[in-house]
């Protein structure tokens, strides 16, 4: 599936978007298994109350599900407006 | 109804005389303009987005504010890219047969478009700005 970051999530990853092959069963499963790769992963997932999550480019929670999801994306809070 | 996410900027007046053009039976046209400030002049701000799921998030927010409110017509313009102090971001313009649906319309749909559309403010020099907790809680008073 393809992940996308934005915001500071995007700075500290390094990469706005990446293919990714998981056999993680939910977004929460996926940011342990991202964590567990390198540092910047890491760091960017340090604290999740900071994370918000979009599967398919809708709002999720973390224990949302990943069978059929093309999509998922990271990002802090949003501020726009 | 419509959802307009650009770089470009936009005429207010112009906006407004669009939506009423040719029609009588709107009896009230609310107008908010979000404005970047608090940045000292000279300086910029640029703004992030989640191209597609920004076009969505407004459309929905739209399209709860118009299941709520007897509204004629709605338009939300927000922009994105970089952005000097003073400068113009966001515009929501409510039309209705009454002036309380079209203001109160205006402000669920600002207070939604906070902390539920996909964008992210970076400020040159403070670097990204933190989510206020009053814009989620803003969000308590139409539950």
């Amino acid at each position: 599936m393809q992940v996308l970051y934005f915001a500071w999530m995007r700075e500290r990853i390094g990469v706005p978007k990446e293919e990714v092959e998981t056999s993680a069963e939910t977004v929460a499963e996926l940011v342990e298994e991202l964590k567990s790769r390198e540092p910047r992963y890491a760091a960017a997932f340090e604290d999740m109350a900071a994370v918000r999550v979009a599967v398919d480019q809708e709002l999720v929670e973390l224990t949302a599900p990943l069978e059929g999801v093309r999509e998922v994306a990271f990002f802090p809070p949003m501020t726009g407006g | 109804m419509s959802i307009s996410v650009r770089a470009e900027d936009f005429d207010v007046g112009a906006e407004m005389a669009a939506m009423t053009k040719g029609r009588v039976d709107i009896g009230a046209l609310v107008s908010f303009t979000g404005l970047v400030r608090d940045m000292a002049a000279g300086s910029e701000m640029v703004l992030e987005h989640y191209p597609g799921m920004t076009e969505k998030a407004l459309a929905s927010i739209e399209t709860a504010a118009q299941d709520r409110w007897e509204l004629q017509d709605c338009r939300i313009i927000h922009r994105y890219g970089p952005l000097d102090a003073g400068a113009q971001i966001v515009l929501v313009l409510t039309a209705s047969p009454h002036r309380q649906a079209a203001f109160e319309a205006a402000a669920f749909i600002m207070d939604f478009l906070k902390s539920r559309a996909p964008f992210w403010k970076k400020e040159a020099g403070s670097g990204w700005v933190d989510a206020r907790e009053a814009d989620e809680d803003a969000l308590d008073r139409w539950s």
